[in-house]
């Protein structure tokens, strides 16, 4: 069995439709579970205080701002190199869950940055290139709904993806390229000095899981409608032909 | 039960707000959305069978 197999939009929906229940379910169980347990049950920090419970949210939700975009560059050059609809619909569908992942960073950042930087905002590498990549959120996803061909919108929101590419790479290392921002470094690290205290650890993990599949689970529903959307459209217009 | 987030209680309390409200938001969005979508594709393709 090939991957290429769930490129028909019909196996896919097939396959999603029986996958999607076990997804929700565990999204579910791990976003209860890790924000509960983040809450409710960790310590303070010695330095942070509570600020420290941001974490949950913060973290998890920037690094699927990025990993969005990098889906999208994934799905955006399978339809550039094999024209499959249903890499360029994913992409679609996934781009307002990134931008609902990148506004819930940049609040949840600022949130936290007031009271320990004592500023809401900062011309910083990391924070200045979080921005841009929102824009280029709302830029594709604007594309999209400006384009009427799905083919041509395709092929012109793939360049974009591509282009803003850079600025997702950029939001992830900015904090290595220069060190003259607000901005700590990275805060999860496979080096035991460096990464947070694992009463922290923990939870956090469990948050990272799901908002990973909450993002899985949205992405394939959206995926769907948009294969329907398209569908739709199409049938429409042969009605208007006919 | 609700632990002691002292001074900075508005950050915490308002980082988590703004998080449920806008994960609820584009999952209420994307639900209603694939009904809507499903319920039109449905009418055309029985209105073709037709």
């Amino acid at each position: 069995m090939s991957l290429w197999e769930y490129a028909n939009p019909v196996k896919f929906i097939r396959t999603t439709d029986k996958v999607l229940p076990w997804v929700w379910a565990l999204t579910g169980i791990c976003l209860v579970t890790g924000l509960v347990w983040g809450f409710f049950f960790t310590p303070d920090d010695f330095r942070q205080g509570s600020t420290v419970k941001i974490i949950y949210i913060h973290v998890p939700s920037a690094l699927m701002a990025i990993n969005a975009w990098l889906m999208m560059l994934v799905a955006s050059l399978i339809w550039i190199v094999r024209r499959h609809h249903v890499s360029a619909l994913a992409a679609r569908a996934a781009a307002p869950v990134g931008a609902v992942m990148t506004m819930i960073a940049l609040a949840t950042g600022a949130f936290w940055g007031q009271p320990m930087w004592g500023t809401w905002w900062a011309w910083d590498p990391r924070l200045t290139s979080f921005l841009i990549l929102f824009l280029f959120y709302l830029g594709y996803m604007a594309l999209w709904e400006a384009i009427e061909n799905d083919d041509t919108a395709a092929d012109l929101t793939s360049i974009l993806c591509l282009v803003g590419s850079v600025f997702a790479v950029l939001s992830r290392y900015a904090v290595n390229f220069w060190n003259q921002g607000l901005h700590q470094g990275a805060t999860l690290s496979l080096d035991k000095e460096e990464n947070i205290s694992d009463v922290f650890w923990f939870p956090l993990l469990v948050c990272i899981a799901g908002f990973v599949l909450l993002f899985i689970a949205l992405v394939f529903l959206r995926t769907q409608t948009e294969i329907r959307a398209r569908r739709t459209r199409a049938l429409l217009a042969r009605e208007g032909q006919a | 039960m609700m632990p002691d987030l002292g001074k900075y209680a508005f950050a915490v309390l308002s980082s988590y707000g703004v998080t449920i409200i806008l994960l609820s938001v584009i999952v209420v969005i994307s639900f209603w959305r694939a009904r809507k979508v499903r319920a039109a594709l449905d009418e055309i393709e029985n209105r073709r069978g037709n």
